[in-house]
């Protein structure tokens, strides 16, 4: 079973400029939680004040009962060995071959025999679906190849949270589907808590139980897929449904005149809520939740034609 | 403004505690188990294979130049029989341990910086952090502890080459007697003078392995940022090492006295 992270009152700025202030979350144990936000929202500093290679200004990051942000730095290697983090560009080491960068963690951690890392290594190599390529150089593979050669080293050692920066950037988008489905599948296998950096709008309407959307500097709003998917909010409605009408701008925010000039636009109608993405093997996830089951408890009507089986994935009109 | 104008006035002072708790860092990190045997081997081997040529090549003209130079000064003073101590104490006591460092920083160094900067850009050394290990005891540390080694072992390469090149062209083109020159080795020098020239070397490997991976772990800014580690790291090392060789060489004048008769 995953590990439930508490983030309260976080603040991160590098020198004068604010990067995010006051957020505040828990990202659920066991569950697929995904952070959204434009570009250059501080998405990828968060995942890294999450594991520790940033200190936040002021706040706490609590997992397991030890506070991430002022423990010590041996606890903080101690923690560490419950996280799998797969970087943007995989980050594997540059002089190994992908063999032994997937060995690498079991041979600095554990004192399992060489045939035993073997076997480990194997399996995790067969289901990113890189057998054959484990005595290549990182530099001698594709972006998504690494990236995926990434993500079987951060399982290698079974993490409790596996945090993932931005899995779709330089992936096709048929990679990315099916990279999405291992992420789902991975999750009803070993139940760990998954935390998705991304843009992408399409893996955040389909994959997670939980959406985050970091904007203006601040945690615009974080909970369950259906309650951003249905919300009126104008920020959470412009990005999710992949908009221009909206306060969003191309920099930041949109200036006044701007919003001026499209304030008697209407937003166009949401979108109809896709089902969630299903474990391929049709068992259900452990934190999965009925379709439509939030939206019923909080007595909020989805969108017309919502989990409907066979609807189309477009987003926006 | 005025905390402004101090803390640009201050910031070198900043830099150079970072640098030094880096160090410290370092110091613990040497203590920690496990020790990584096979990265020290490795770094060893690699450093001493870019570095033994080069200060081979360097060692002869620094000789012949010690020999040349020292050899016309001493024929007008007649003392032809103490070529061989002078160049002796000269190769033994500065000229082995300052090429050392050059090449030490030059080539050991800057190799070091690039390859801990390409790392760190790469973010393999913030994967190496997340994966529960200190780049420090993993990484800094052999090549800490292999910089030393080399720079000892590099140290009596160039003494060694050093005072043979003086043989050379003392003998050869100076006209000197082999004997009178083999002779006076020890009239001058002294044991001691070995032990320093080891102890330089030492602490010159220590500062440059040091200095090349602070600034290596430090880059930042994409591959200029390493370039420009690499090159800091160089400009940095020799400034460093000439100060520390001046120290050096003045307390050991002041704890070993010069040998008479």
């Amino acid at each position: 079973m995953g590990v439930e992270i508490q983030v309260e009152d976080l603040t991160k700025s590098f020198g004068k400029q604010l990067i995010w202030g006051d957020v505040t979350l828990t990202i659920p144990a066991g569950e697929v939680s995904v952070m959204l936000g434009p570009s250059g929202t501080g998405k990828s500093v968060f995942l890294k004040a999450l594991i520790g290679l940033l200190k936040p200004d002021k706040g706490s990051i609590v997992i397991e009962g030890t506070d991430i942000a002022t423990c010590s730095e041996k606890e903080l290697y101690e923690i560490r060995k419950l996280f799998g983090v797969l970087f943007q560009d995989g980050a594997m080491f540059g002089s190994m071959t992908l063999f032994d960068n997937v060995a690498f963690p079991l041979r600095e951690h554990t004192k399992k025999s060489e045939s035993d890392i073997r076997d480990i290594v194997m399996e995790k190599m067969e289901l990113v679906g890189l057998v054959g390529a484990e005595g290549k150089l990182p530099g001698e593979i594709s972006g998504g190849m690494r990236k995926r050669a990434g993500l079987a080293r951060a399982l290698v050692l079974d993490p409790e949270i596996l945090l993932i920066d931005e899995p779709d950037s330089g992936l096709d988008p048929v990679r990315t589907s099916f990279i999405n489905q291992l992420f789902i599948d991975l999750n009803a296998q070993i139940d760990a808590t998954f935390l998705i950096v991304t843009h992408d709008i399409n893996t955040a309407r389909t994959v997670p139980d939980n959406i985050g959307l970091l904007y203006h500097k601040h945690l615009a709003m974080f909970g369950p897929r259906e309650m951003l998917l249905s919300s009126e909010e104008p920020v959470v409605r412009q990005f999710l449904n992949a908009q221009t009408v909206g306060p969003i701008g191309m920099s930041e925010e949109k200036d006044a005149d701007e919003l001026e000039a499209e304030k008697d636009m209407d937003m166009p109608p949401l979108p109809p809520i896709p089902m969630q993405l299903q474990p391929s093997n049709g068992v259900p996830r452990r934190s999965q939740r009925e379709p439509g089951a939030w939206c019923r408890d909080n007595n909020i009507t989805p969108p017309s034609g919502s989990f409907e089986e066979n609807m189309t994935m477009a987003t926006g009109a | 403004m005025s905390t402004l104008t101090s803390s640009r006035a201050l910031a070198p002072i900043g830099t150079a505690g970072k640098l030094f708790a880096f160090g410290l860092d370092v110091g613990r990190g040497l203590f920690r188990r496990p020790f990584q045997l096979r990265e020290f081997l490795q770094q060893a081997w690699f450093i001493a294979s870019v570095t033994i040529v080069p200060t081979a090549l360097v060692a002869i003209p620094f000789g012949a130049v010690i020999a040349l130079q020292v050899g016309g000064l001493i024929k007008q003073f007649g003392a032809q029989s103490f070529t061989g101590s002078a160049a002796v104490l000269a190769v033994v006591r500065e000229a082995g341990p300052i090429a050392t460092s050059l090449l030490i920083a030059g080539a050991g160094g800057s190799a070091i910086a690039a390859d801990l900067g390409a790392r760190k850009i790469r973010e393999e050394l913030d994967a190496m952090m997340v994966l529960g290990i200190d780049p420090i005891q993993r990484l800094v540390v052999p090549r800490v502890l292999a910089a030393m080694l080399v720079a000892v072992f590099l140290n009596g390469l160039v003494s060694v080459v050093g005072v043979a090149g003086g043989y050379v062209f003392n003998v050869v083109l100076q006209d000197g007697t082999p004997g009178a020159y083999l002779a006076s080795f020890t009239a001058l020098a002294q044991l001691p003078d070995l032990w320093q020239g080891m102890a330089k070397a030492l602490i010159f490997g220590l500062i440059a392995a040091i200095v090349a991976a602070y600034k290596g772990m430090n880059a930042g800014g994409g591959p200029k940022g390493v370039g420009d580690a690499v090159n800091e790291s160089v400009v940095i090392t020799f400034m460093l090492l000439f100060i520390v060789n001046f120290v050096m060489s003045a307390i050991y004048f002041q704890l070993v006295p010069p040998k008479t008769g």
